[in-house]
């Protein structure tokens, strides 16, 4: 018992885990490409949080069936959040990635400190 | 049973996460991040999250991955390995790591049906998503009408980050180097690719549009019919070339897609006040409220299907493009 009600939070440990990881290759790798899939592990992690939220003992996905009575529910608030979350990530990653496609241009190298010392 | 191999693709995704972090070669990331969205997708399927999962797989494993591709041929593949602050670095994130994991103890243990996320608005959604709206997802219900204001948003962001997209890359690159022999011819000479993918992509396709017109009773809808349409797209152009692809669905349509979808958007919420509504207020457009509810529904999910679809698809041929300009 002790350890399942220890395992209820393992979800939040890996959370904890990919939300430093991909801190970890946004503030030490100085490639920007390497930058940009740290920051998308970032926000996976955060989507991962949101729907570890939603989760409710013994519920089922928030879909209604005709003639089922008493059904229990996952929370579906914080899926709606994510799943519009998820989209606009993609659209703001390509954004980015475009940024670094123009900076390639221009100076040759994606390495953070090889621009730097460019300028 | 679940529990277990929830616990087992949970380790994995960690494990993934740090070899794409770890690894020095950003092909070698960039694929397994398709791995890790598509490990992510199954937990949100475990944790309940039917539509999330749909829309992770698609956009995560799919979308993404092609549009890193495209960028990683336009830029290198190869990372410089770097010297020193690495230690300052690690230090940080495991100290930060720790501290959110402290942290958790004080959360509601997973599952927990009294924790405060469920004591809000979500059992009233639950509650009057049949007798306001009627159908039978609830999450759509949520996206398309409760929070109408929230998606309008979203997809304005769309929207604008296409445009901004089209503007960064429609810049000519400041020096052209000697045009490549071979130019976007697909993988024609691939046999397997191609007799495979031929046969996928008419399912592909027919599979968002049920995503699209389903998504009022089964997971989807607008986002998730958008991003599968334009993996079958993006999959066509990389089996048959990109301007074969473009011929198919010309960049005019594209763009006329995007505007056009969130135009319908903004429309039917003026139509709503046109007709004696609140912005977005479905309920006047038809004389029986739950009608008028379901008329909304449906077209301003056609509306995020054709935004998402038409930015998703001309940011992949802006990059496309450029690759074989520069």
């Amino acid at each position: 018992m002790k350890l399942l009600e220890l395992l209820g939070y393992f979800n939040y440990w890996v959370f904890a885990i990919i939300l430093t990881v991909g801190l970890y290759a946004v503030i030490s790798k100085t490639n920007l490409i390497k930058k940009l899939i740290g920051l998308s592990i970032f926000q996976s992690a955060v989507f991962l949080m949101y729907i570890t939220m939603d989760k409710v003992e013994g519920g089922t996905a928030p879909i209604i069936q005709a003639g089922v009575k008493d059904q229990i529910f996952s929370n579906p608030l914080p899926q709606v959040l994510i799943l519009t979350a998820i989209v606009v990530g993609v659209s703001t990653l390509a954004l980015g990635l475009a940024m670094v496609v123009r900076i390639s241009e221009c100076y040759g190298t994606i390495e953070e400190n090889e621009i730097l010392d460019a300028d | 049973m679940i529990f277990i191999f929830a616990v087992f693709l949970l380790t994995l995704l960690v494990i993934t996460a740090i070899a794409i972090v770890r690894t020095k070669n950003l092909f070698v990331a960039v694929m397994l991040t398709s791995i890790f969205s598509l490990l992510m997708a199954a937990n949100f399927f475990i944790l309940d999250a039917a539509d999330v999962a749909l829309t992770e797989a698609a956009v995560g494993a799919g979308v993404t991955t092609v549009i890193f591709l495209c960028a990683l041929a336009l830029t290198g593949d190869r990372e410089k390995s770097r010297e020193g602050g690495r230690w300052v670095a690690r230090g940080t994130v495991g100290v930060l790591a720790l501290l959110i994991i402290y942290a958790t103890f004080d959360k509601p243990r997973l599952g927990d049906p009294m924790a405060p996320v469920h004591q809000h608005v979500a059992p009233w959604y639950l509650e009057k998503t049949p007798e306001y709206i009627d159908i039978p997802n609830v999450v759509t219900a949520i996206l398309s009408s409760f929070r109408g204001y929230d998606t309008l948003g979203e997809v304005f962001v769309v929207f604008a980050a296409c445009i901004g997209v089209l503007f960064i890359l429609s810049v000519p690159p400041p020096r052209k180097k000697p045009a490549m022999v071979e130019k976007n011819s697909g993988l024609r000479h691939h046999l397997i690719p191609q007799v495979v993918g031929r046969l996928l992509i008419p399912f592909i396709v027919l599979f968002g549009l049920y995503t699209q017109f389903h998504g009022e009773y089964g997971p989807g809808g607008g986002f998730q019919a958008g991003a599968i349409i334009a993996t079958g797209v993006i999959l066509y152009a990389l089996l048959e070339g990109e301007s074969k692809a473009l011929r198919a669905v010309p960049r005019s349509v594209l763009l006329g897609m995007v505007v056009g979808g969130a135009l319908l958007y903004g429309g039917v919420g003026l139509a709503c006040m046109l007709m004696g509504g609140t912005f977005l207020e479905y309920s006047v457009l038809s004389s029986d409220p739950v009608w008028g509810q379901h008329l909304g529904i449906l077209l301003i999910e056609a509306g995020v299907g054709m935004a998402v679809c038409g930015a998703l698809l001309s940011i992949f041929h802006a990059f496309a493009a450029r690759e074989s300009l520069s």
